[in-house]
């Protein structure tokens, strides 16, 4: 098996929240604290940003783990965006389960801005456990062509960004 | 305007020559002739034995002026309800059908009781019905094309006017049937109670048998409002009672089942029956448990012919047939008088 | 509104077993804001059914898109033009966008992704409840704006049964007794004498009972084409 020859270093992308785990990443780094090099960090203002289909797309292509890492329970700068983003992580995981994939690839993890070393050994942990689970069965990236969008016939949008378009919610709300 | 909907309903213009008797039921008959009245209750089999009706209207004979007949009580599949009081029948045991607006539309309805009437039965008691997915057929559709205060009509009006639902006349006039049907003090909101059962007697029920008496002081209650509305005088009111068969039971009762009371009192004399009793011996448990469900159900009679208004008892003693003997035995309602045809 | 939920995932991969391209279509309407079959959940479905097609080594290409409304077929017609490609269309839409589509385009397969459930309203965030069933005659004079067809689960109009307890229904003590909440209401505005009245036998053929529905309003037709 070339997995013995070459080890296996997963591919894993965290969103963070600017507020905490970015920092607390940052604060990892500058301590020199080790965590896995493949780690991918996105800054998001907020965890509650994180929606559902992103997590899914983010699987889509290809990542072997997933971890969202927003504040402390109670200390969301938004109030609730962390307990959103919670029910969001549940809520994909079960989806990843029938899908065929292992809901321990998404992980939802809750830091200060100080916790470095946390999040160093948290992300660490991210990593063994996606060691032991192997490479994603969906292999690196989307099939070319997989998604050929014929855009949206409501508005003529001839491809329609899907998070953040205007008729996302039909009438606005 | 509520005096007025409670005022009595207006008298049926029976087609066919005065009738002494709505139904000649003995039942009717029983309370007519100011009798305190006994009926008991059968559960149909969940298979085609029709020896099981057979035993267990054998231990009611005697002790009851009739016994219910459930259709697929708590929505469980059994032996159709008219079908087993055809057995009653023929036995000599006078049946009381139970017939629910859960399985059947007014057209089945109307068939099923002509039916009932050719075969003799002349009590029906008309029920809402639990819902289905309290049984074991959680998927089925249910019916409900009328609700159990407008069945009561129907048949009062099939019986009374010979008529069907669509107006069209029953030829030879209509089922004689005495019609029942069912009250629960217990259920909420209390202050609705009392007009759902003056609701029942404006469509035309002759008698009610009442949920499962427990609390009696809430059924005291309800009975001086039923009493203060003169709704007894137009109704024959049957207070349900049973006994209790071990102190689970009685818990079970307590918590578990809609639109049921049962005090606290009940539930600690039952687990009291089996103090020094050990706990391995089954059999014993099971003798002291039943004693004292028993003694309470009699204590229970006694005190419900204190109340105004009541005519008589409705015992369900389902399953546990054999404990009706000794209840009325008990309560000093043995032997039945024989009202007079 | 409409609303809806989404099939289990395993039923929908079993139902487009074979089919190797195929269009999914969300509905902007009843079905968005319910989060059953807007442009987010055509998004998640069709990501969903990728990976899982992918991961049994059948790999399906699902395109996606919503329409305003996918019940009048004035809407779904642009989706006419490239159709050709899919093999199957699989609509998010309420049963009747699966319907219309499906007779628009009668020679494709349009598969419904959707239960449609019932008809009814959000009471809180990401809860919705049932509170009409189309019956044909509406009673909600009579019964204090709260219906009895939808909401109790006997349909009785001379309630509440023998079951309602502490203001709940018997079938589960989540739901509240349609009944209980009639009572409350004529009650607060003086009218609880009105369920004395007796009601009679409903005329069901109004209903689903009466067979497939439909009306028609002569002053809104289009005049015969012989006649303009
Ligand atoms: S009574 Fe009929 S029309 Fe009115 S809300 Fe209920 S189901 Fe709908
Ligand atoms: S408890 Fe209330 S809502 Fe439920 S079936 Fe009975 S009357 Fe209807």
């Amino acid at each position: 098996m070339t997995a013995a020859e070459t080890p296996f270093e997963p591919k894993i992308v965290a969103f963070c929240c600017r507020h905490c785990a970015y920092a607390a990443a940052d604060l990892a780094g500058t301590s020199r604290l080790a965590y896995p090099p493949s780690l991918n960090i996105v800054e998001l203002p907020c965890t509650g940003r994180v929606d559902v289909l992103e997590l899914l797309r983010t699987f889509e292509d290809g990542v072997d783990g997933l971890l969202v890492a927003g504040c402390l329970p109670g200390r969301c700068h938004y109030l609730a965006g962390n307990l959103h983003a919670r029910q969001r992580v549940d809520y994909a995981q079960r989806w990843l389960e029938d899908i065929g994939l292992e809901g321990e690839r998404l992980r939802m993890i809750n830091l200060s801005a100080a916790m470095g070393a946390q999040f160093a050994e948290l992300a660490t942990e991210m990593a063994e456990t996606i060691k032991g689970l192997g490479p994603s069965p969906l292999g690196t990236r989307r099939a070319a062509g997989e998604i050929p969008s014929i855009g949206c016939a409501a508005c003529g949008d001839p491809a329609p960004s899907l998070a953040e378009s205007a008729h996302d919610r039909g009438d606005g709300r | 305007m509520m005096d007025q909907l409670l005022a009595p309903a207006p008298a049926a213009q029976a087609p066919a020559p005065a009738r002494r008797f709505k139904s000649g039921s003995n039942l009717e008959r029983m309370l007519a002739a100011g009798h305190f009245a006994v009926t008991g209750e059968i559960g149909p089999p969940k298979n085609h034995d029709a020896d099981v009706i057979r035993r267990k209207a054998a231990l009611l004979q005697g002790c009851v002026d009739a016994a219910n007949i459930t259709d697929n009580q708590t929505a469980v599949v059994r032996l159709s309800s008219i079908a087993s009081g055809a057995i009653l029948v023929g036995q000599g045991l006078e049946p009381v059908v139970q017939m629910t607006c859960r399985d059947r539309n007014r057209l089945a309805m109307q068939s099923d009781l002509l039916g009932a009437a050719a075969l003799g039965i002349r009590n029906v008691l008309c029920l809402t019905g639990d819902h289905q997915s309290h049984g074991n057929h959680p998927g089925a559709k249910n019916v409900h094309d009328i609700d159990s205060i407008q069945m009561v009509r129907m048949v009062k009006e099939m019986r009374d006017e010979g008529l069907f639902q669509c107006g069209e006349e029953i030829s030879g006039g209509g089922p004689p049937l005495l019609i029942g049907a069912a009250a629960n003090p217990f259920a909420d909101p209390f202050e609705l109670r009392v007009h759902r059962l003056a609701k029942k007697v404006a469509a035309g029920a002759n008698f009610i048998q009442t949920q499962l008496v427990f609390d009696m002081s809430r059924f005291r209650e309800y009975m001086k409002r039923v009493v203060d509305l003169g709704l007894h005088e137009k109704v024959a009111i049957l207070a349900g009672v049973g006994p209790l068969k071990s102190a689970g039971m009685a818990r079970h009762m307590r918590d578990k089942v809609p639109g049921m009371v049962v005090p606290d009192g009940y539930v600690a004399r039952m687990e009291a029956a089996v103090e020094g009793v050990a706990a391995e011996d089954k059999t014993a448990r099971r003798e002291a448990w039943r004693a004292e469900g028993i003694r309470i159900c009699i204590e229970q009679i006694q005190e419900l012919r204190e109340i105004e208004g009541l005519r008589g008892v409705h015992i369900m003693a389902i399953e546990w047939e054999e404990a009706i003997r000794p209840i009325v035995e008990g309560a000093g309602l043995f032997p039945r008088p024989a009202p007079e045809a | 509104m409409i609303v809806a939920k989404q099939k289990p995932l395993s039923e929908l991969t079993a139902m487009l077993d074979g089919y190797r391209n195929v269009l999914a279509v969300g509905c902007g309407t009843c079905v968005t804001v319910c989060f059953a079959g807007g442009v987010k959940e055509v998004g998640i479905l069709a990501s969903a059914l990728r990976m899982a097609r992918r991961l049994d080594g059948q790999p399906m290409s699902v395109a996606e898109t919503t329409v305003q409304r996918q019940c009048e077929a004035e809407y779904i017609a642009p989706l006419a033009e490239g159709l050709d490609e899919f093999d199957a269309i699989l609509s998010l839409g309420c049963g009747v966008g699966v319907q219309t589509l499906a007779e628009r385009f009668p020679d494709k397969r349009v598969l419904p992704a959707l239960d449609t459930t019932f008809m009814g309203l959000p009471t809180e965030q990401g809860v919705w409840e049932e509170r009409c069933q189309g019956c044909g005659h509406c009673v909600l004079d009579i019964t204090g704006g709260i219906c009895p067809v939808s909401r109790c689960a006997k349909q009785l109009m001379n309630g509440p049964c023998g079951g309602s307890q502490g203001g709940m229904c018997e079938v589960d003590s989540d739901t509240p007794c349609a009944w209980q909440l009639i009572w409350e209401r004529l009650d607060r505005q003086g009218l609880a004498d009105r369920l004395l009245e007796i009601q009679p036998p409903r005329d069901w053929s109004t209903s689903r009972d009466g067979g497939p529905r439909r009306i028609v309003r002569d002053d809104l037709r289009l005049p015969p084409p012989e006649d303009v």
